[in-house]
């Protein structure tokens, strides 16, 4: 893969999208998507795969991003836009060789090499399949308890009441079960896929 | 120290809660003892594991809430919904609501008519011992109170909401089985007494959208109907992963299926008890899996993902024991319906692509597939 000389540096704006992305800020999540969607889109739709495919390639593409900037780095050495199509091309290029296909015919967009990012993504993504088994595994009450008090932090008390416990010991000898539960869910399968 | 109250340090200790004379002496037993320092370890990398699950499945909801708002606006060229959009976007975000109020409308003549049918005379010799597995109708007296304080909440939302939302979501679903899809194009098998008397049918997929269906087969000696998504909002799916098998199981063969007794999708798994079904009934055979109202017409699978029955009936004096109609008969009905050109494009999946898999992945693959059937 050749990088242009004269490709464009990521100006401030564009750090300030990625900060925003890094946030989960909708106004940022919109401008990048409205401002590359349509690129991933004609890609996917031009080496047959339909604009479901593409909107899942898309956002899984904006999922490695996500992660990319989520490790503190606002600084691609490339543009938003050159970043997502790559990636994007990779993921598609992924999705046809599991049916068989090699090659995919792209227009005239620019690319870079985004190995390192697709080796972390797919390990990322394992372990975001091998936590929802795990939480989908659970059942409730355990997720919703575990889910208010390590995601949206809620304080013991809080539980107590909400769900119904007498007091807040009570509600914390159900969360460390749920907790144990969990742990043992997530890391049989992490174990299982590590062998 | 116990378990509780050394995980309960760990995490103050990570999230730096300790106070400087405890975090000393925690970081002393740290190097100490190896036990407790996998046990920081393991735990900082399992909650990072569940904040970035969190992150990114919040980024998820906001990137599809994006695409659907950036279609709608025409600010990107995915394709839009067809029709009235806004209507179907508002109709999603107040169904819940319309269907309450359609509920409380419908459920006095629900119940009559339920007590009607729970009273009338089935076939006798099956009546006492042997039951369909249609969800509960008895069970609708106690929601309606239930029902209704909600209600009075809600009444004032849906008075907003009732003249935009389509005229059909005022259709008061309540009861319901399980239907599988044997057509990538929309048809769905069920059990005709899921579908009996209904005015109109509705399917609920995994993550929660209701489409519209109607019935084009039914069959209620068989007990099986055919039903046709005829929902706009439904799209083609690419294949199925299940295949439909000709002849039925062996013996003592695993089996396991997946139906809508609730909300959600629940698995069950048992074996083949008997080649014959009640009575020596030779339509179906004996199986023996958990089976509850609502499983009605769900998939019976083998280990290879092969489709051997349907679940329709179960037995009352036998913990455990349940029949499924033979697949095959999900071969004649189709026949059957074929004889009409316009359904001549019937194709059931041939191969399953499960075969050899574990079981959480094949669960995972069929789930999408199998759907909640609900009539009015």
């Amino acid at each position: 893969m050749v990088l242009k000389t004269d490709q464009l540096k990521p100006d401030s704006s564009e750090k300030a999208l990625l900060q925003g992305l890094a946030r989960n800020d909708k106004k940022a999540v919109e401008t990048i998507y409205k401002d590359n969607y349509n690129l991933v889109q004609a890609l996917v739709v031009n080496n047959s795969g339909t604009s479901d495919d593409a909107k899942d390639i898309f956002q899984e593409a904006m999922v490695v991003l996500y992660e990319k900037v989520q490790s503190g780095t606002f600084e691609l050495n490339c543009q938003i836009k050159t970043f997502i199509y790559s990636v994007s091309k990779r993921l598609w290029l992924k999705r046809l060789m599991q049916q068989n296909r090699f090659s995919i015919s792209d227009g005239h967009a620019e690319s870079v090499s985004v190995d390192e990012e697709m080796e972390e993504h797919e390990k990322r993504d394992t372990e975001f399949t091998m936590m929802e088994r795990a939480m989908n595994g659970l059942g409730e009450p355990c997720k919703s308890l575990l889910e208010a008090f390590y995601l949206q932090k809620k304080s013991m008390q809080e539980i107590a009441s909400s769900f119904g416990y007498t007091n807040s010991e009570n509600a914390k000898n159900q969360k460390y079960k749920c907790l144990m539960r969990l742990k043992k869910l997530f890391f049989s399968q992490y174990k299982n896929e590590s062998l | 120290m116990e378990d509780i109250k050394l995980i309960e340090a760990v995490e103050r200790y990570i999230s730096g809660q300790m106070s400087p004379d405890e975090r000393v002496y925690f970081e002393q037993l740290r190097k100490t003892n190896a036990e407790v320092d996998q046990m920081v370890f393991e735990h900082t990398f399992f909650l990072q594991q569940m904040n970035r699950f969190d992150d990114v499945k919040n980024l998820k909801a906001t990137l599809n809430e994006t695409h659907i708002h950036l279609g709608e606006k025409g600010l990107i060229k995915a394709p839009r919904l067809k029709g009235k959009a806004k209507v179907v976007y508002l109709y999603n975000r107040y169904k819940k609501v319309t269907a309450i109020a359609a509920s409380i409308a419908g459920i006095t003549a629900l119940t009559i008519s339920a007590l009607v049918w729970s009273l009338s005379p089935g076939k006798p010799a099956n009546k006492q011992d042997i039951e369909n597995l249609s969800r509960d109708i008895r069970n609708i007296n106690q929601k309606v109170s239930q029902v209704q304080k909600q209600n009075q909440v809600l009444n004032q939302k849906i008075d907003g909401v009732k003249d935009q939302a389509p005229a059909e979501s005022n259709i008061p679903f309540i009861t319901g089985g399980t239907g599988f899809l044997i057509d990538t194009k929309g048809y769905i098998v069920t059990n005709a007494h899921v579908v009996k008397d209904a005015q109109h049918v509705a399917v609920q997929s995994s993550n929660g959208k209701d489409l519209f269906a109607k019935v084009i087969y039914s069959d209620i000696e068989k007990d099986i109907a055919i039903l046709k998504i005829t929902d706009k909002n439904y799209k083609p799916v690419s294949s199925i992963p299940y295949s439909i098998r000709r002849n039925g199981g062996d013996l003592a063969e695993a089996i396991f299926t997946m139906g809508y007794p609730r909300n959600d999708i629940v698995y069950g798994n048992g074996y083949i008890a008997s080649k014959t079904g009640y009575n020596g009934d030779t339509l179906s055979c004996q199986i023996t899996i958990p089976a509850n109202k609502g499983n009605s017409g769900s998939p019976v699978l083998n280990k290879n993902g092969e489709v051997i029955g349907i679940l329709s009936k179960k037995e009352n004096t036998v913990e455990g024991a349940a029949f499924a109609l033979r697949s095959k008969y999900i071969f004649e009905a189709v026949n059957e319906l074929q004889k009409d050109s316009s359904y001549k494009n019937i194709k059931l999946p041939v191969a399953s692509t499960l075969k050899g898999k574990e079981r959480t992945q094949q669960v995972n693959s069929i789930s999408g597939f199998v759907f909640m059937v609900k009539v009015d």
